[in-house]
């Protein structure tokens, strides 16, 4: 049972990624990996960039409750969460969910729990950059109903 | 001291990403504190009406009756949008 949590500037190598999820981890027949990237387009207008912000401390804090959670909920050993921060162009990776679990049922769940958690719970901010200028992204209320879904 | 602070799209309304107020007697929970910046400062008080504003206490969300205490960190933040 380990948590990674990253909040980072950087960009992460997927196979990197999946490599520390199965890395001398036999007992885990099942590893399911979400990445979401920058779409080139939002509500139809087109996007030049994101800007993504967030609240130092209380990022990571609310990362770790999600995960306690969703190891309540199934049984999830390697959770490795990395979401980044600043400004990022259209196509770049923005977040990395990955589970690994003995069988592929709660793996499904558990990646998919914490990544509509993440989307409603964890303190982060996106900012567009489209042709009429900079705006704060509104949340989606449909992010909320599939939440509360669970 | 109580630390507040703002973040997105609220902190750029506000122009402001933070501050200190006193914990005096009239400041209980997370509402009151509310009240007291738009008190201070009138021309808040329409930026926190707009939208929905979420709130957290020492990093964890909190509902506006959520009690605190002189140390705090109360802030302040529009609905997140990450993933």
């Amino acid at each position: 049972m380990t948590d990674f949590i990253s909040i980072q500037t950087q960009d992460f190598s997927v196979a990197e990624q999946l490599q520390a999820l199965e890395e001398d981890n036999v007992s885990d027949g099942a590893t399911v990996i979400f990445t979401g990237r920058v779409r080139d387009k939002n509500e139809g207008q087109q996007v030049h960039s994101l800007t993504l912000e967030h609240y130092p401390g209380m990022t990571e804090k609310s990362l770790a409750a999600i995960i306690a959670q969703a190891r309540q909920r199934w049984q999830i050993n390697r959770v490795r969460v990395i979401h980044r921060i600043g400004q990022l162009s259209i196509g770049e990776q923005i977040v990395f969910v990955g589970v690994t679990s003995p069988h592929r049922g709660d793996a499904y769940a558990a990646n998919e729990f914490i990544m509509d958690y993440l989307k409603i719970e964890a303190p982060f901010w996106k900012k567009e950059s489209t042709n009429d200028g900079d705006k704060w992204l509104d949340a989606k209320q449909q992010d909320n109903q599939k939440a509360q879904s669970w | 001291m109580i630390k507040v602070v703002f973040f997105a799209a609220l902190r750029d309304k506000l122009d402001c990403e933070g501050l200190t107020i006193a914990h005096t007697d009239n400041i209980q929970c997370v509402a009151d504190i509310k009240q007291q910046l738009c008190e201070q400062h009138p021309h808040w008080q329409s930026v926190f009406a707009q939208q929905s504003i979420l709130s957290a206490v020492n990093h964890t969300m909190t509902d506006e009756s959520f009690a605190v205490k002189s140390g705090d960190e109360v802030a302040f933040f529009p609905p997140v949008t990450g993933g």
